[in-house]
Order: structure tokens, then sequence, then C-alpha cells
């Protein structure tokens, strides 16, 4: 087990593309940390130059106390599971559990105790002597994280290894997989472009976007101060409110000429962003604002209006218990509900 | 297209309710059938003019029925020693044309796989261009080159040896291509995999790659050794010690002794031998066919 540090770390691919612009990042011991970002952001980049996979630019690599720039992955104590499991088809499970303590000269009965431990561990006593085609894609992926286990490494990477999962196996695997790194109490970094699987299983989130660090903190941190409006929008579904304003310094305007009352102010005057999110908002019939509702959707346990405040769209949850209908209604703001970016950069203020 | 298409859907429809002849179907299997026969009832003559004696053969020509002379021409065929020396019958020529073929395609498998790994999987400089003129062999058979590649042959004082008579036939580029191609759609992550568990570039040949490559091997392993067996004009050129000759040399040989002059060919040994000459390479496309068909279409990987 072993902390993680970055140190200006960055990537430029031999075409000249910088998929990682220069970043910070430290990893206490134990801690899960997920990467999240559009597709094409540079996850899988950054992953990959911590596992060794790609050269590191510039900047230093850590884990424990031991610069691993240029350590072969072998060597780095790591293991990795894949999007697309990358098992040896020709190797039963057992093998392919095994394959890398052989490499490492193990003898032979302490690799079959290893692999053992771990089959039981997930479940996979019975199709140890089987090949991976004989397998379903949930237990593929155990065979996988099987792998990661018996080479009891000091850092696990996880490259959107849900993602070719079904909806339902993959909320199973999720919590699998959070049990598991909670128990072996090995750090851990997780790539997905799925904000949900960001939230639930991380210690920490670092959101990237187009190769930059947006913002790296807790998921409440995230949710309730995103660092930007890229932040704001990505995390959270549905997506936060975005409106354009201003601020005079004593309160904010929404274009269209609807003023927040109350909800305070950024210091800054002049032309700002201003972001709500959508279950941060009550109907409330003698509420201060106005809103036209146009759509109303049924989600089960919520319900979500669609329509317009002070002239921009505007998306309203609601528990599933709040009546709802079209026309136009008025509503109040819950404490904190508002936050404010400038204008240009879209950083929070 | 549409045509097709449409007679398909018109078939269907009408061939429900009562069954009428498909004249389409009975077209294609005419030809079919021709096709088949054309190039079997050659293959069936030699068969049946196998059991003839020489005499008749020789005034008659081929013939299609079976007469008594089968076993003695067989066995002529096989244990009779033959040639000008004496030196050779058909089980020496047998076994020549048995090390030809496997000694062909075994070395043309490793020297290809181990090419094709080269240029996938490391970054050479020019491994492209290097690439390119492996690929450009691939117009310049043997045939093509055979009189430098003989000098060199002769040079090296390799001529009447199974190495000059393998290795300038191993020089070409099919299996390089193909392992290429296989290795190129193998993916990326598994590659990955294997680093990280601390596969070397020559334990991952060993240990994933080979094994991957199982049914392509058998598939070109089938090609090849049907490729060398059936060799004629470099064998006939490089090896003149009667000991070394091939069978495909041999039946020559023994239909040669017509145009000497000399005596009545041996037509009915000579007939016995073409037989014998197409059973192995028969007998390996049976046997791997099914990994034949998997190696060349499969992609389980
Ligand atoms: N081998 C490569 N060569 C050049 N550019 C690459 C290479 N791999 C990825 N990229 C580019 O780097 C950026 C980040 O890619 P990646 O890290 O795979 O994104 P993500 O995993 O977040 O979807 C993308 O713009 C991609 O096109
Ligand atoms: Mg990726």
């Amino acid at each position: 087990m072993a902390k993680v540090k970055l140190d200006g770390v960055r990537k430029v691919y031999p075409n000249g593309v910088e998929a990682v612009e220069p970043c910070h990042v430290d990893i206490p011991d134990g801690e899960l940390v997920v990467l999240v970002g559009p597709s094409g952001c540079g996850k899988s980049t950054l992953l990959r130059m911590v596992a060794g996979l790609e050269e590191i630019t510039d900047g230093t690599l850590h884990i424990g106390d031991t610069v691993m720039n240029d350590v072969e992955p072998a060597n780095r104590n790591i293991a990795m599971v894949f999007q697309n499991y990358a098992l040896y088809p020709h190797m039963t499970v057992a093998k392919n559990m095994g394959y890398g303590l052989k490499n490492r000269g193990l003898p032979k009965t302490e690799i079959a105790q290893k692999v053992a431990e771990a089959a039981k561990m997930l479940n996979l006593e019975d199709y140890l002597n089987r090949r991976p085609s004989q397998l379903s894609g949930g237990q593929r992926q155990r065979v996988a994280m099987g792998r990661a286990i018996v080479r009891s490494p000091e850092l696990f990477l996880f490259d959107e290894p849900l993602s070719n999962l079904d909806a339902k196996l993959r909320n199973q695997m999720r919590i699998e997989i959070r049990a598991l790194q909670q128990r072996l109490g090995v750090t851990a970094m997780y790539v997905t472009h799925d904000q949900v699987e960001a939230m639930t299983l991380a210690d920490r989130i670092i959101v990237l976007n187009a190769g930059r660090i947006e913002q790296i903190g807790t998921p409440a941190e995230i949710y309730s101060q995103p660092a930007s409006t890229f932040v704001a929008s990505f995390m959270g579904a549905p997506p936060m409110n975005i409106f354009t304003g201003t601020s005079d310094g004593q309160q904010a305007t929404l274009d269209g000429g609807l003023s927040l009352n109350g909800a305070g102010a950024p210091s800054q005057t002049g032309k700002i962003q201003i972001g709500i999110r959508p279950e941060d908002v009550a109907l409330d019939p003698s509420g201060p604002l106005p809103f036209e509702v146009d759509i109303v959707e049924e989600l089960g346990a919520h319900r979500l209006l669609h329509g317009q405040l002070s002239g921009q769209p505007f998306s309203v949850s609601l528990n599933k218990d709040e009546p709802a209908s079209t026309g136009p209604t008025k509503i109040a703001l819950k404490p904190g509900a508002v936050h404010f970016f400038d204008a240009e950069a879209g950083r929070r203020l | 297209m549409a045509d097709i298409t449409e007679s398909r859907i018109a078939a269907q429809s009408t061939a429900h309710p009562a069954k009428r002849i498909k004249w389409e179907a009975v077209g294609d299997h005419a030809i079919l059938i021709a096709g088949a026969l054309l190039m079997l009832v050659p293959v069936y003559m030699i068969f049946a003019s196998s059991s003839w004696n020489d005499i008749t053969l020789h005034r008659e020509g081929l013939q299609f029925g079976f007469s008594d002379d089968m076993a003695n021409n067989y066995n002529a065929a096989l244990f009779e020693y033959g040639g000008f020396t004496d030196s050779v019958n058909g089980v020496t020529m047998l076994a020549n044309s048995l090390i030809l073929g496997i000694g062909f395609a075994i070395g043309k498998i490793i020297v290809g796989m181990m090419a094709a790994y080269a240029i996938v999987y490391f970054r050479l400089r020019f491994a492209t261009l290097a690439f390119w003129m492996i690929f450009t062999t691939l117009l310049l058979p043997l045939e093509v080159r055979i009189l430098p590649s003989y000098e060199v042959i002769t040079w090296m004082n390799l001529g009447n040896t199974y190495t000059g008579l393998i290795v300038p036939l191993i020089a070409s580029a099919t299996a390089t291509f193909f392992f290429r191609q296989f290795f190129m759609s193998v993916p990326e992550e598994l590659i990955e995999a294997a680093r990280i568990d601390g596969a070397g570039p020559v334990k991952f040949f060993i240990d994933i790659l080979v094994p991957l490559s199982q049914t392509m091997i058998a598939a070109m392993f089938i090609i090849m050794f049907v490729f060398g067996w059936n060799q004629y004009l470099w064998p006939t050129l490089i090896t003149t010690d009667e000991s070394l000759f091939t069978l495909v040399r041999g039946i020559r040989q023994i239909m040669q002794a017509y145009s000497d002059g000399s005596t009545t060919p041996e037509y009915g040994e000579a007939a016995a031998l073409a037989i014998i000459a197409m059973t192995p390479p028969v007998l390996v496309v049976v046997f791997f066919q099914s990994w034949f068909v998997k190696g060349l279409t499969e992609s389980d990987k």
C-alpha cells in the first residue's frame, strides 16, 4: 500500500497533442480516487502514465517513496483492470490470475494458494478451470479483478472497468469493487466518464476537462461547491442550471430582469454566471420567483419540470409526491442554492 | 442485385404451397457437378489406370475400369529401386517430399512469425519500409529469381542438400504478411496486461502470441506444406543426386524413360506414384480442414 504523488506530470503525444497539462495530485495511502471527465479529456492517458504504459513527458511520479518515471510497469507494484478485461483467451481462469506471479518466479504451490484465496473472495471457485470465453461479462470482470488482487499490489488502477456491463450488473460490481478496495485497504485510481459511478465510489474525485484538472475534492465538495461551470454541469444529473446575469456587489440579477433577492452576490460586479441545481428549488405558490413550466417529465422517483425562469431555460427536480403541472407557478430557492461563476472562464466566485 | 432479391422472394413464396422444382438450384448444382467432375475424373482415371500393366497403358492409353495389376504397380512404385544409379525408390522419394514439405512449412512459419513480430510490436526505424520491401517479394517467387538463387546455392556448396532445397524457397513473404495482419488484430490491452504481468518480449511471444496464433499456424502449415510438396522446378534444378529426388520429380523420371526410347515406360508405376504423391496433401487438408477454416475466418481473441 502506498501513497501516490504526481508533480507537474504532463503528457504530450508524439503527434503534438497535449493530452494532459501539468498536474499536481496527492493521493494518501488507502484512498480511492476517481478520475472523471468527458470522453477524450485525458483520463486514460493520466492513468496509463501512472501504470507505466505511457511515457511521462514532464514531471515526476512517486508511488510510495520511489520515483517511478522510468520503472517498467511490472516493477511498479501496481495492478490494472482494463475496460475489455484483457484476459488471455487461451488460458484458464486460474492461469490468467496466476500468470503475473509465475513471471515473478513464485513457486507453484504459493501461486495456487493465492489464486484460490482470490477466487474465494470473488466467488470464482467453480470457474477456475474455464476459459474466459466460457464466462459471462460480469464473471470476466471478476477474473480481471482477481488477476489484480493476487499480485498484492500497492496500487490498483481501473480504466472504465464497468462500461461493458449492463446497468444492473454495473451497480452490483460497483459495490463489490468498493467493498473489496476497502477490505484490502489498497490505494486505487479509478477512471470513468460516468458521474454517478464517480460520486458513489470515490473518497475523492478528480474532475478533468480537456487535459486540465478542474477540481479535486470529496464527492460532497464537488457537488456543493463546484469550482467551475464545467464541474457544475458535468457532476450531477440533471445538470446544474447555468444562467447569465449581472451583479452589482449587493444583489445578483438574471438577464431578463429577475433579481435573486436574499441569495447574496459576489463581490465582483458586472457580468457573471449564476448556477442553481434543479433539486435546490421548491415549488411555493407564495414564492418570490415566477416560473413558467412547459414540460413535465416523469422519472418515477422524481419529476422534472422544464420551463423558463426570467426568459432563460430552467429545470426543476421534484419529489414524486409533490404535485406538478404545466403553466405558470412560483418557486422559492433553498438556502445556499445559488452559485456564482465569472462570466468568461466560468471559475467559481 | 435487385432481381436476385426479387427472384429469391418469388422462389420463397412459390416454394411453400406446392413443392415446385427450383430451376435455379438445379442450374447451380449442374454447374457445381460439372466442375467437380472436371476435377475428379482425371484423378479417378489415374487411379483406375494404376491397376493396369504397362503394355495395355502404352497401347490403349488411360483406362476407366480396373484390372488386377494394382498390387504390382504400387509395390514397384514404392519399393523398386530405379533411376540411373538404382539408389532411389518410392519410399525414399516420399521421405524426401515430406522433408521438403514439412521443413519448408515449419521454416516459413517460424521466419514469418518472427518477422511479423518484429514489424508489428517493435518501434523500428523504417519498419513500414521493411514491411513493404518484404511484401514485394510476394511478386518475386523463386521462379523469377531462380538463376541468382542457383548461383548462390552452388557457391555456398549447398547443391544436393536438404538445406539448399528448402532455404531458398522460404525466402518469400506470404507467411509474414498473414501473421502481420493477424498480430495487428490482437487487442492492445492484451499486450499491456502482459506487460504489467511482467512478460518481456520473448515471454509475450511464447506465452501469449504463439498460443493465440494456433489456428493461424495450422492454416499456414497446410498452405505451405502443399506448396512445398508441389515444388517441381527448384528441386529439379538443385538436386542431381537421385537419393534426394522428391515424388513430384520422380514421376517425371519414370516417364522420361520413354523419350530415352530404351524400354516401355513404366506407365502403371507412374500412375501409382502419382496417386501416392497426391495422398499426403489430401490427408493434411482433410485432417486440418476445420482448423484451416477457423484460422482464416475466426477472430476470437
Ligand atoms: N497514442 C496517442 N497518440 C496521440 N494522441 C492520443 C493517443 N492516445 C490518446 N490521444 C489523444 O489524447 C487525448 C486524451 O485521450 P484519452 O486519455 O484516451 O482520453 P479519455 O480516456 O479521457 O477518453 C485525446 O484527445 C486523444 O485523441
Ligand atoms: Mg479512456
